[in-house]
Order: structure tokens, then C-alpha cells, then sequence
């Protein structure tokens, strides 16, 4: 069973991100870390590998330095990484990604694509469903339970309503919720060895990617202007001293609230 | 301009997030229709009428009888095509996002999400969303058509305002790999008390409350308060409070005048559930839980002693 995971370097600075005031995208000039949900993604193929054999390779769209992220997946136990990156690919919206992580996993040809619940710099959980498209395969999202049995998968997942249980054959694309498992810490063997393990940084020519369909020019969306939000007014934080209930009592009925 | 407004559907009914969105999107002006996927749906699809469309698309028959994506992405395709929408607009859930982004790719349109309004400007369709954590509001286009956009939970009521909608069938037939994933299972719980999509006030609980008898200190103020007991999902996973009851991304989407999260860290999965609550309290012993970011009053404590007090306090003011 060959596993490709879908993951993300993301700004490792918490609230404080902001965007770029020229490009109106986020500035991504500081630390990065490999984006926490799909830590869950990354984990679930090394359970699957561990049950039925196979490889696990993680595959990434994003700047060079990307790589640095990447090794983290390397120290879990994944066996080889793939980076599509190139200048071109700058400022990529859904539709343009979509693009470039498929004809990047095409070349894969995985049994199985794995995707995390959310990027945290974007707060986007659809790309797993653009590219499911594009590869003209199986989905099956929000996935908190997968079994694999030979040619197929079964994902126990939650909706607004309840619990799904959803099959689909393999080749399939499943995107696990972070509530699937609870990812093993890369130990200091797997950081070691993880400096041997094999990259690969890919260009749009080598993915066979036409250009104009990535970056600026393949996306299809923009943005316009940046306002600060409405005011959300003072925000309170005390340390209970045991008179916080009657603080927040006074404030709730001060605010009509009560 | 033309719009198209999913309109997803559970039990018979059209879920209140896409009848928000077709109100907002009727405010704005130009024709709007809806579009209702599934099987034996003319009744539901003529149902949106006394929101105020007069035209309804349906897409019909087994194949769309579970509510899985893929057909559904086939099925707007065909209906945009039909109708020749220039916006197509989806209030965000578990269904809806994956059809939005799928039929994205499928059209090679753009797709905006966390979308809390809509405006046009200059003939054009223009979108808000916060980003970074809510500190910033992007003002979003979209550079061809269709316009796809994903509106945030609870961002429009819907608006009764009676009429019939014209119920127009599109025949499609999926794609062989649109219905390869199938609906083995489905169990879904009804509700056994009053929604909390409808309660004033809400007391949530989570992992905090320590175990499943600590939601006694929700019910608690719930009841002091006149509202109703909410949960996050690594609680009701757990088995400690229904599933009904769940907020959060994998569940309800609520906006209570008041939100009170007790024990409950604010994991984006969570806080995407509750954020257009009018005001939020947390009470937490961990300081640097992410929900007292985004919280109106949080309080560093012990549950076991502030939440008993502030029940106490609430009844004693009420009398």
C-alpha cells in the first residue's frame, strides 16, 4: 500500500500573524512548522503502514524552506518527501493548489492520499475535496475512524447529524478530523535518520504543471482590501480570587445579559 | 447578475444555514434561485418559496439519496450550466464544503470561504472575511465566473416572507467515480430536549468538567440561567453528553445572545461553532487556552468553585 499525506508548512507564530502589506499575503518571513492537523494525517499512514505494509510519502506545495517542515514527518516515520515548489507558484488560491498537488500526486500514483482537518494560517478544510476532484477519485472527509481492508476504505466520520459511515475503493482521498489519533512524537532515532531519508524538490515543469494554471494567473479569486475588524469591545480576563462569580455577574447584568 | 443558493436538506426540512444565505442573497438583488439535491425532494424544493425564490432547481433521484459530495458536485455542474449562474453560494457545513471546493475544481472557478457577507460592487459580487484569527477583515473577489463562496455559520437569519417557488427538474447523470464512495451507515440522533440552535443562552462544557458527572455544573447554570446545555466533540466522542448537543465544526453551528464555555480550551474546531455568539465567556484553569483570546470575559479559575457561585449568584438576582 503506497500512502501519499498531504501537509503544509505554516507561519509558527501563533496569533501573531499578519499579511504582507505590499501583497496582501500572509507574511510567511518568519518560522515555520509543519501545520499541527496534519500531524493526525501523517500518523494515521504510519498506523496503516504498520498494519499492511507499504510506503508513506508526504507531499508538499509551498515555498523551499518548506523542506525544513517536512523533516518532521521524516522523524515520525514517513519514508520520503516530495516539495513541489517554484516562483511561479506564488500567491496560489484553492483552484491553483488544487492544481499543482494533483498533477504532483499523479506522478505518485498512491493507493491512498491522506489529508490533516485544517490549515491553520488560512483556516481552510476544503482543499482535500478540489483535489479528490481533480484526480477523479473517491472521497471520504472528517474522518475520525479508518479502516482499511485490501482494495477499500471505510471511514467513520461525524456530521451536523450524527455518525456516517462512508466506503469507497482505493484508489481513494480521505481527510482524518484530529480526533482519528493521537500522533507519536519523532524520537531521537527518527530525527537522526530522517537527515538520510530522500527529498525531492519538484518545479512546475517537472510535475508536467502549465504554468499559467498555478499562481496568480491560475487563480480565480483576490483580494480587494484589508479593514481592521468591527470592535469586539474590551475584552476581560481576571484570575479567580474567589470573587469571579460575582464579577461576571455584575458585568453580565451591567450588559443586560442576566 | 445570477445567483444560485444551495440549499441543503436533512429530514424533510431546509437547514436554517442555507436559508440565511438565500435571504442575504434575495437582500442583495438579482435573480436568485435555489437548487435542491437529493431524492423524491420537489416537496422540500417547493418548500423554499415561502423564503421568497421563485425558482428552484431540483436534481432527482437515487443517486442522490445519501448525502455524500460527489454526485452533488455532478449535479451543480449541470444546473449551473442550466441557469447560467454567475454566483453560486453554499452555507459552510460538512456537506456543503466539500461540494463547493469540488465543484471548484470541477469548473476551475474560484472558491472564497468563511464568507460573512456578501455585497455588489460595480455589477460584480464582493465577499467579507475575517482571517488571521479574526484580527482582520479581507474584503475578497473573484477574478471569473462562477463565484463560489462558502458563507461562515450563523452569519444570516433566514426571512419568511411567503410565496411559491417554480420547481424546474435538471436531469443529470454522476460521473462513474462521483458515486464510488458510498453511505454505509448513517445514525443520527434526533434531539430530545429544546435545539440549542435556538437557545438565548448556552452553557457549554468540556474536557475541563473532568468527568461525565461535571456536566451537572453545566446543567446547573444552564437551568439558573433559562438556557441550554451545549458540548464539544471530544466530549460527546467520549460518550459523556449526546451527540444533539454537539458545537463545533462536525456540529451545530449556534449564535446565542450569551455563550458560557465551561472548561472548553477553543480549538478552531470548536470556535468556528460559536464564534458569532453575541457575547462569550470562558471559564478555564488554563490561562493560556486559546478561547480566552476570543472571549468577551474569561475567567482563570477552578470550575468546581466559580461555576456553582455564579449559578448561586444568577438565581439569588433573579429571585
Amino acid at each position: 500500500m503506497k500512502i501519499a499525506v498531504c501537509v503544509k508548512q505554516v507561519p509558527d507564530t501563533g496569533p501573531a500573524r499578519k499579511l504582507d502589506p505590499v501583497t496582501n499575503r500572509l507574511d510567511r518571513s518568519g518560522e515555520g512548522a509543519l501545520n499541527a492537523t496534519d500531524v493526525n494525517a501523517v500518523e494515521e499512514a504510519l498506523r496503516i503502514k504498520e498494519a499492511h505494509g507499504g510506503e508513506v510519502v508526504v507531499v508538499s506545495f509551498g515555498p523551499t524552506r518548506a523542506l525544513d517542515s517536512l523533516r518532521k514527518a521524516l522523524a515520525m516515520g514517513a519514508d520520503r518527501a516530495v516539495l513541489i515548489s517554484d516562483e511561479a507558484a506564488a500567491g496560489s488560491d484553492l483552484v491553483a493548489t488544487s492544481y499543482a498537488l494533483a498533477k504532483g500526486l499523479e506522478r505518485e500514483s498512491a493507493d491512498l492520499v491522506l489529508f490533516g482537518q485544517q490549515a491553520s494560517d488560512s483556516d481552510g478544510a476544503v482543499l482535500w475535496a478540489a483535489v479528490a476532484e481533480r484526480l477523479r477519485r473517491p472521497l471520504v472527509s472528517q474522518v475520525a475512524g479508518l479502516e482499511i481492508d485490501g482494495a477499500s476504505v471505510t471511514g467513520k466520520r461525524q456530521t451536523e447529524f450524527g455518525y456516517d459511515v462512508i466506503s469507497a475503493p482505493l484508489p481513494a482521498v480521505v481527510a482524518v478530523s484530529d480526533a482519528i489519533n493521537e500522533p507519536r512524537y519523532p524520537s531521537l532515532k527518527g530525527i537522526m535518520g530522517a537527515k538520510s531519508k530522500p527529498t525531492e524538490t519538484l518545479s512546475l515543469a517537472d510535475i508536467g504543471a502549465e504554468a499559467d494554471r498555478v499562481g496568480a494567473s491560475g487563480s480565480r479569486t483576490t483580494v480587494l482590501e484589508l479593514a481592521p475588524p468591527p470592535a469586539k469591545g474590551d475584552q476581560i480576563k481576571i484570575e479567580d480570587d474567589g470573587s469571579a462569580a460575582e464579577q461576571l455577574v455584575e458585568w453580565l447584568a451591567g450588559r443586560k445579559l442576566l | 447578475m445570477s445567483t444560485l443558493v444551495f440549499l441543503e436538506h436533512h429530514g424533510g426540512a431546509i437547514q436554517k444555514g442555507s436559508l440565511g444565505v438565500l435571504a442575504r442573497a434575495l437582500a442583495v438583488g438579482g435573480d436568485v434561485a435555489g437548487v435542491v439535491v437529493g431524492h423524491g425532494v420537489a416537496e422540500v424544493a417547493a418548500s423554499a418559496g415561502a423564503f421568497g425564490v421563485a425558482t428552484v432547481y431540483t436534481v432527482d433521484g437515487p443517486d442522490f439519496e445519501a448525502p455524500l459530495p460527489q454526485p452533488r458536485v455532478d449535479a451543480l455542474e449541470a444546473v449551473a450550466a442550466a441557469s447560467g449562474a454567475e454566483n453560486i453560494l453554499f452555507a459552510a457545513s460538512v456537506l456543503s464544503a466539500d461540494i463547493a471546493a469540488g465543484l471548484a475544481a470541477r469548473l476551475d472557478a474560484g472558491l472564497n470561504w468563511d464568507v460573512t457577507d456578501i455585497a455588489i460592487d460595480g455589477g460584480k459580487l464582493t465577499a467579507r472575511r475575517p482571517a488571521l484569527g479574526d484580527t482582520v477583515l479581507v474584503t475578497v473577489g473573484w477574478t471569473s465566473t462562477p463565484r463560489i463562496a462558502l458563507v461562515r455559520s450563523g452569519s444570516f437569519e433566514p426571512v419568511e416572507t411567503g410565496g411559491t417557488a417554480a420547481v424546474h427538474d435538471v436531469a443529470v447523470t454522476p460521473r462513474e467515480f462521483s458515486t464510488a464512495a458510498r453511505m454505509v451507515d448513517q445514525a443520527h440522533e434526533e434531539a430530545s430536549g429544546p435545539s440549542i440552535e435556538d437557545a438565548d443562552v448556552i452553557v457549554a462544557g468540556g474536557r475541563g468538567l473532568g468527568t461525565p458527572e461535571g456536566f451537572r455544573l453545566a446543567e446547573e447554570l444552564a437551568a439558573a440561567l433559562g438556557g441550554a446545555v451545549a458540548a464539544t466533540r471530544a466530549v460527546v466522542d467520549a460518550g459523556w453528553y449526546p451527540y444533539s448537543t454537539q458545537v463545533g465544526q462536525t456540529g451545530k453551528s449556534v449564535s446565542p445572545k450569551l455563550y458560557i464555555a465551561l472548561g472548553i480550551s477553543g480549538a478552531i474546531q470548536h470556535k468556528v461553532g460559536m464564534q458569532s455568539s453575541g457575547t462569550i465567556v470562558a471559564i478555564n484553569k488554563d490561562a493560556n487556552a486559546p478561547i480566552f483570546d476570543f472571549a468577551d470575559f474569561g475567567v482563570v479559575g477552578d470550575l468546581n468553585a466559580v461555576a456553582p457561585k455564579l449559578a448561586d449568584l444568577v438565581r439569588a438576582r433573579k429571585g
